[in-house]
């Protein structure tokens, strides 16, 4: 005995939709981007802005008043206060940012006000986690060089892999490094290194006509700003494990992608005489089930993740959580469609090109 | 059954032998039986996140030393100079590590520089001027060599102290290490006071004797007017309930010895109060200085000077021989007995700052394998109710594979010594997920096959002959990531990617190898015409 959710031969229009895609996906964008900006950026967790965190927990019963009360006697700096868990563990998550490069005094502060103030109520640091600013700035030096190195690999490996064409692929990473070192040599931020990246690689994609590795990575993109979007709405904070989240969660999105895309270069292979869009809309078609499937999987481990690992990895499983359902919308709205608006008409609807498939692309490019 | 399958048997039994082998040694309570004497000694490390422990990045001040430095080579330059009978006055330091110097007699030029470069080749002339009075003054720098040299010596110097203050205090497995930037990474697993750790650790321990000066009255030091080569200190007291004070005390600056000649230091307790004191045995030319520093300065006031602060200051009554000190301060047992382990250790060459830490107490450690555990459990299960349901027989066999795919990546990482940390569970979590999604994209396939009429044997062989160069082709972007995870990441995280990497590499023979072997066990089994079940 076995079933299946999905119909076997589903036929939903996913190529009539994609105009409606394409505005849900550009409102998400936005209303993240619109968060950002009105929030000054991504709020940084102490890995990259530097602080102080004391996961504190009382072995009497507290309130959050009263903790936030003894501690502004103290005048720490950025003082956040935060419940943790339930409200009968008595546990709070102190915050506090840093001017200083060896902040090692905060705590002892921190430690100091609480003795007064809860003389009758024993407490405990179960973690105490200081980052200076200098090590604070060079964890966020290594979290962009980390996405820039992911950009770039996977940039030319799905160009290599997609289309087959790794002279272009080649090409890419001759040219995505001759970018950015001009930009290092001109001692751009970090920043901009990243985004020009971004940049460069699209605009190769589009000039060598990959247009696989395109639609691929439009979809990345998108899977990383809308979660980081939404991260900002729901106030949360980055770091370093939500930057490792983010680059999973890149991993998980091309798998589903690179289902689609095998389908549909198989599809064009058995020549039927269809049009791309046509070709398109059945591979995803053909691939729903799977794609859902182990996108379903994937959310069903970590909402087990998220329920039960803990507040310590909590954020971590929501960014891979979000990352899961948008990364699975995206390879079904995004990465496939996409070819077809990329594609110049002359050279995609009429899909019977004889020739083996390398071949196909070099007469698309000469055209 | 043919000879192929049979090969393939084999060789998966063998590899689940090993991955056994490696793995049980972790399992409570099998380390200490008969079989664990058998097994390796392949015991899965902990991160500090999961044992609790401490994780410490100091920052080594280099320029303080390379400046020290300086200061002392000023003091030789102008020792050299005199034992070749030239005049040097008043060798200063001047900012961005250069040092002036005065020669008296402009006609001794050639022979001090001659002197300077052939004592002193780490020494460059950056410039000189003739001052009135037939004097001459050169400025001198560090060759930038030298100074990239002094730089690996103050920090080779750093872990050395501090491994050895670590070792003296106590801690089973520290992991010290260099890192760029002047940096010292320390992990300690396992600790129970972390701030006596980190004061032993980042404590300076620079030990000087210095001559008290009690001529100085009261109100002249509120004024600061202290008089030539005299510095204002400041020495703490202990009065009664613990309560302290920091009286000014005045002192000749220049020591009259530190604590470089200490051989031993040990945490004493004194007959008369019951406090703690630290006791110190000096090395013979340590001795021989400390007696004669005694001798000439009888009925005066020696105080000890550790890190700027004055610690006790006796009063010399005799002459001290035979190499021994005691610092009195009244201590606590805990304080006397740091203090002398940072003594015997020895003085760090520069002072450190913490720049990070990161400590997780044990209960929280132990709470987050707990939760840890707890959440892989119910994923595990979750996922194999549905891949039976979802896909009866062959539903089954996926959760087999993926019980094995879980044993062999805990074998990979007892076998590679890596560790585990709480984002290395969740990377244990996403590959059961991954695991499976290889047997669901081959069962999809499976099944597509099947109706599309194919017969069942050739559509298990279709099935996992297409499906494997996707799985390959996806599994690839996840490995690309975990590697740039891995080359980035902090600890934990690389712990996360290690576990991803891992948990890949082994759903690729469990879910498409050995999944296979047991699909063609059932297909063997099944009558020729049965459905297949999936």
């Amino acid at each position: 005995m076995s079933f299946s959710f999905i119909k076997h031969e589903t036929n939903i229009d996913f190529i009539g939709l994609r105009k409606l895609a394409f505005i849900l996906s550009a409102a998400m964008i936005l209303i993240g981007a619109v968060s950002l900006v009105m929030k000054g950026g991504p709020r940084y967790g102490i890995d990259f802005a530097g602080g102080v965190i004391l996961q504190t927990k009382f072995s009497a019963p507290t309130d959050i008043e009263k903790v936030k009360k003894v501690l502004e006697s103290s005048n720490v700096p950025g003082l956040v206060v935060q419940q943790m868990g339930k409200a009968k563990d008595n546990e709070f998550l102190v915050r506090t940012s840093t001017t200083d490069d060896s902040s090692a005094n905060i705590h002892k502060t921190v430690a100091k006000a609480l003795d007064e103030g809860f003389s009758d109520n024993k407490y405990e640091f179960k973690r105490i986690e200081m980052v200076g600013p200098k090590v604070g700035e060079d964890l966020r030096g290594k979290a962009m060089e980390a996405m820039y190195f992911a950009i770039l690999i996977i940039a030319i490996y799905i160009s290599g892999r997609f289309e087959h064409r790794w002279m272009a692929a080649g090409l890419m990473a001759a040219g995505l490094f001759a970018g950015i070192t001009a930009l290092q040599y001109f001692h751009a931020p970090q920043v901009w290194l990243v985004l020009g990246a971004l940049i460069i690689t699209l605009g190769l994609c589009f000039v060598l006509r990959l247009n696989y590795a395109l639609g691929a990575i439009v979809a990345l993109i998108h899977d990383v700003l809308i979660t980081v979007g939404l991260f900002s709405i729901m106030d949360k904070e980055f770091d370093l494990t939500i930057i490792a989240a983010l680059l999973t969660l890149i991993g998980f999105s091309l798998n589903d992608t690179i289902i689609v895309y095998d389908r549909i270069r198989e599809t064009r292979g058995l020549k039927t005489g269809e049009t791309l869009p046509v070709i398109i809309n059945k591979s995803v078609n053909q691939t729903l089930s799977r794609t859902i499937l182990t996108s379903g999987l994937a959310f069903l481990a970590v909402f087990s993740l998220f329920l039960f690992g803990g507040a310590v990895i909590h954020d971590f499983a929501l960014a891979m959580l979000i990352g899961i359902v948008v990364g699975t919308y995206s390879s079904i709205y995004v990465a496939a469609p996409i070819i077809i608006s990329l594609a110049p008409p002359e050279i995609e609807t009429p899909a019977a090109p004889v020739a083996p498939r390398g071949k196909t692309k070099l007469k698309a490019k000469t055209a | 059954m043919n000879r192929n399958l049979r090969w393939r048997i084999l060789l998966t039994l063998a590899v689940m032998a090993v991955a056994l082998s490696l793995v049980l040694p972790s399992v409570p309570g099998i380390k200490n039986t008969m079989l664990g004497k058998i097994l390796p000694d392949s015991a899965i490390n902990l991160g500090l996140d999961l044992k609790g422990g401490i994780h410490l990045t100091l920052g080594v001040d280099v320029d303080k030393a390379i400046e020290n430095n300086m200061a002392n080579m000023g003091q030789d330059v102008k020792a050299s100079a005199r034992e070749d009978d030239l005049a040097v006055l008043k060798p200063t330091s001047l900012p961005g590590t250069r040092l002036e110097a005065v020669l008296v007699g402009s006609a001794k030029q050639e022979a001090f520089e001659k002197l300077l470069g052939k004592q002193f080749p780490n020494l460059r002339i950056d410039g000189k001027e003739t001052l009135p009075e037939d004097r001459v003054k050169y400025v001198l720098s560090m060759t930038p060599q030298y100074k990239k040299e002094l730089a690996k010596l103050t920090i080779d110097q750093a872990v050395k102290t501090i491994r050895n203050r670590i070792d003296q205090f106590g801690v089973a497995e520290p992991d010290i290490r260099r890192q760029e930037g002047n940096r010292i990474q320390v992990q300690l697993p396992g600790l129970s006071d972390p701030e006596r750790a980190i004061a032993v650790i980042g404590k300076t321990a620079h030990l000087e004797f210095k001559i008290v000066d009690d001529t100085v009255d009261p109100e002249a030091i509120k004024q600061g007017l202290l008089g030539p080569g005299r510095e204002l200190s400041v020495m703490m007291q202990r009065g009664p309930n613990n309560t302290t004070r920091d009286l000014p005390i005045v002192l000749k600056k220049e020591a009259v010895m530190s604590g470089e000649h200490i051989t031993d230091a040990r945490a004493t307790i004194e007959q008369n109060n019951n406090q703690f004191s630290v006791s110190l045995t000096f090395n013979a030319r340590g001795a021989k200085i400390f007696e004669r520093v005694t001798e000439e300065n009888l009925k005066k006031r020696l105080a000890i000077v550790l890190d700027g602060k004055c610690y006790s200051a006796p009063v010399i009554q005799d002459k001290i021989s035979g190499g021994k000190a005691q610092i009195t301060g009244s201590f606590t047992q805990e304080e006397a007995r740091d203090l002398a382990i940072v003594l015997r250790a020895g003085a760090l060459p520069a002072p450190v700052n913490i720049l990070e830490q990161r400590t997780v107490g044990p209960t929280l450690g132990q709470e987050s394998i707990d939760a840890g555990m707890m959440a892989t459990g119910i994923a595990a299960i979750a996922i194999i109710l549905f891949m039976a349901i979802y896909y009866s027989t062959a539903g089954i066999i996926a959760d087999i594979v993926l019980l094995l795919n879980i044993v062999l990546t805990m074998a990979g990482l007892a076998a590679f010594g890596a560790t585990l940390t709480l984002p290395g569970i969740a990377g244990i979590i996403l590959t059961i997920a991954m695991a499976v999604d290889a047997n669901v994209l081959i069962y999809e396939r499976i099944r597509e096959e099947l109706r599309k009429g194919v017969k069942p044997l050739e559509a298990v062989d279709k099935g996992y002959g297409k499906a494997t160069l996707t799985i390959l082709d996806s599994n690839t972007t996840n490995v690309i990531v975990a590697i740039i995870l891995y080359q980035f990441g902090t600890g934990p995280i690389r712990g996360f990617a290690v576990t991803l990497v891992l948990g890949i590499i082994m759903s690729m023979f469990t879910a498409i190898f050995v999944s296979r072997i047991m699909f063609d066990l059932y297909m063997s089994k099944r009558k020729a015409d049965a459905p297949v079940s999936i």
